[in-house]
């Protein structure tokens, strides 16, 4: 009995090995690594082009930007995401692996400030936002911003931000408090982009920011003014696309080398109406206005 | 199971008072060649012994092979960019800073103590208790239900007790305290205790098996209580195992990872209250280290942080190992 169950296993277990041979003999594996804010996309993309070209198929993982960059140094992906451009050291690092990391823009992402929906804020500068997040900022309690938070006790501001590898980190840091100041100690540091939101959903007192696509009915999200004297721009498509919201960031893919083969072709595809209407559904900005039919 | 019946079966005993067994196969064999001492049993028998020499130096290769990973890793850190003051005494871990990275751990390292400390003083009375009672007054079922009960506790993965952190925890400390935000040290500690309770239940719980029941005879031949008995006599015969057991409900503190980052708020912040947020060792390691370029000093730093916890987790085991054969001489 014991040595009949075991036979049929081994049986399916290699019909299934045999039909996993075949099928990757068949296609071209694409190997997709990187960026929490892009995954969704990447994933979206793979599975939208798995249908115009079966025998190609992309092997979508997410681990933030800094994973991606460092798989692609490796050279162990065909594409990294990235939702920061790569630096210079890096770019050094991957040339003496043999490997020319080539930048393609993919995409824009606005970085919404998240508050408590009770939360009275109207609007924030992006100079309040570094007094808040900064190290040695001023502000540290609600009554610092003139404001008074129903549910939030003992005033103080909940600051949220995300580990200092995600690229949203780095983005943050580099629009906000400049590329030479550090980060406030002390803030609660968030392992995802959808972490924040929730954290924020269920806190008065927290303020967090994070990608325009992990917006959710529960939180609010103030609008955000370049200075004292601008207007605050809404965060939503249609300022992220035409740039005029102050924290948008361009999304990146990155090549070894110049593009080739498939690769070349599903970057096209990705670049094209088809491709940048899929970024614009998952909540992000394409390059380029583009018409995409409503779903 | 009949076929091994028949070669046992084969293989002659001993006469009472001949000579050993090897000699006597050697001599059996030069008189009849049917009979070789080096049959398929001495084979199979061979075979394992080798085998389980294999499995049994195994241990010791991977801890020396991990031992010298995480050394090699760590110490182009510790040698090149490390300032040992720095890395101990500030609080600073800004390890991507543009300007000026910094590595100092001493947040993490109050955060972390302070929530074991807090962990064992919640965890070690229920478990002791406990373990009073499995050893000293339950028998029958009761023992074993409580017994199973209690393993089963210790069964729960480290992620289900950080979603119970998160979705049930947080909310009500959130409520009973007023405070505006539940992770912190008080969230970590409740979950670390009931997480280290199991082990610390059985742990306690052999060191009162291993008090000798003649103590116990005598006690109550002398007319005490049973509280007076677990009090005066079984306790402080126990009193050595007790504290190994707590040592390695530390240990298990400071080892614990994915718990702790989802329940201490993940804050680098030397706590001050009990809602203080804070940052566990282990939980920067697991935060950063995926996505840190290889051989960086970020990168660097993390294996230091290993090889100090790795001291840590050492030393407290072997304390807990010195206490527990100070038990046995005495």
């Amino acid at each position: 009995m014991k040595f009949k169950a075991m036979s049929v296993a081994t049986t399916l277990a290699m019909g299934a090995f045999v039909l996993v041979a075949s099928q990757a003999e068949a296609r071209t594996m694409i190997q997709n690594k990187g960026s929490d804010t892009l995954v969704n996309v990447a994933q979206a993309w793979a599975e939208a082009y798995q249908k115009i070209k079966p025998d190609v198929a992309v092997a979508v993982t997410g681990g933030g930007s800094g994973t991606g960059i460092a798989a692609m140094i490796n050279g162990t992906v065909d594409l990294a995401n990235s939702s920061r451009a790569m630096k210079d050291k890096e770019i050094n690092e991957a040339k003496k692996n043999g490997i020319n990391p080539i930048e393609h823009l993919v995409g824009y992402d606005a970085l919404a400030i998240f508050v408590h929906k009770d939360n009275p804020m109207k609007s924030i500068t992006v100079k309040q936002l570094a007094d808040i997040y900064g190290d040695d900022g001023p502000v540290t309690k609600w009554s610092d911003m003139g404001l008074k938070v129903p549910g939030c006790k003992g005033d103080k501001i909940i600051v949220v931000s995300r580990q200092n590898n995600s690229g949203t980190y780095v983005y943050f840091q580099e629009a906000v408090l400049g590329e030479k100041r550090d980060f406030r100690l002390g803030t609660k540091d968030m392992h995802g982009s959808k972490d924040v939101v929730d954290l924020v959903e269920k806190t008065p007192c927290a303020i967090g920011y994070s990608g325009l696509a992990y917006d959710s009915p529960h939180v609010k999200k103030p609008p955000v003014a370049k200075d004292d004297k601008s207007t605050p721009v809404e965060a939503n498509m249609d300022n992220a696309v035409s740039r005029v919201y102050p924290i948008a960031r361009p999304l990146f893919m990155y090549t070894k080398g110049e593009p080739a083969g498939d690769v070349k072709t599903y970057l096209d595809w990705i670049k094209s109406d088809e491709g940048q209407c899929i970024i614009m559904d998952k909540g992000y900005a394409p390059v380029r206005p583009v018409k995409c039919a409503k779903k | 199971m009949d076929a091994t019946l028949h070669d046992g079966g084969r293989t002659p005993s001993p006469p009472d008072n001949g000579p050993p067994l090897r000699e006597y196969r050697g001599k059996q064999a030069i008189a009849s060649m049917s009979i070789d001492a080096r049959d398929k049993n001495w084979y199979i028998d061979k075979g394992f012994e080798i085998l389980m020499f294999f499995c049994g130096i195994s241990a010791i290769v991977f801890v020396v092979g991990i031992f010298l990973f995480v050394f090699k890793e760590g110490m182009g850190f510790i040698l090149h960019d490390m300032n040992m003051g720095e890395f101990f005494l500030s609080p600073k871990w800004r390890p991507t800073s543009l300007n000026n990275p910094t590595y100092g751990i001493l947040a993490m390292v109050a955060g972390t103590a302070a929530v074991t400390i807090l962990a064992m003083a919640i965890c070690l009375p229920f478990s002791i208790g406990a373990a009073i009672y499995i050893a000293e007054f339950a028998t029958g079922k009761t023992r074993e239900t409580l017994k199973i009960l209690i393993e089963f506790l210790a069964a729960i993965p480290s992620v289900v007790w950080g979603f119970i952190a998160l979705s049930i925890m947080n909310p009500f400390i959130i409520e009973t305290f007023d405070v505006p935000m539940g992770l912190g040290v008080l969230n970590s500690a409740l979950i670390l205790a009931l997480m280290a309770a199991p082990i610390v239940t059985s742990l306690a719980e052999d060191a009162f098996k291993a008090v000798p029941d003649t103590y116990r005879e005598a006690a109550e031949a002398l007319g005490a209580t049973r509280w007076q008995t677990i009090y005066k006599v079984v306790l402080p015969a126990a009193k050595n195992g007790l504290l190994s057991a707590g040592l390695l409900g530390v240990g298990r503190g400071f080892g614990e990872t994915m718990a702790i980052l989802m329940a201490s708020g993940h804050s680098i912040n030397i706590p001050t209250s009990v809602f203080d947020s804070f940052r566990a060792l282990t939980a920067t390691i697991a935060a950063e280290l995926g996505e840190t370029a290889v051989g960086s000093p970020h990168f660097q730093s993390l294996f230091a942080i290993g090889i100090f916890l790795f001291f840590i987790t050492f030393l407290i085991n072997m304390t807990a190992d010195f206490i527990v054969r100070g038990v046995h001489k005495g």
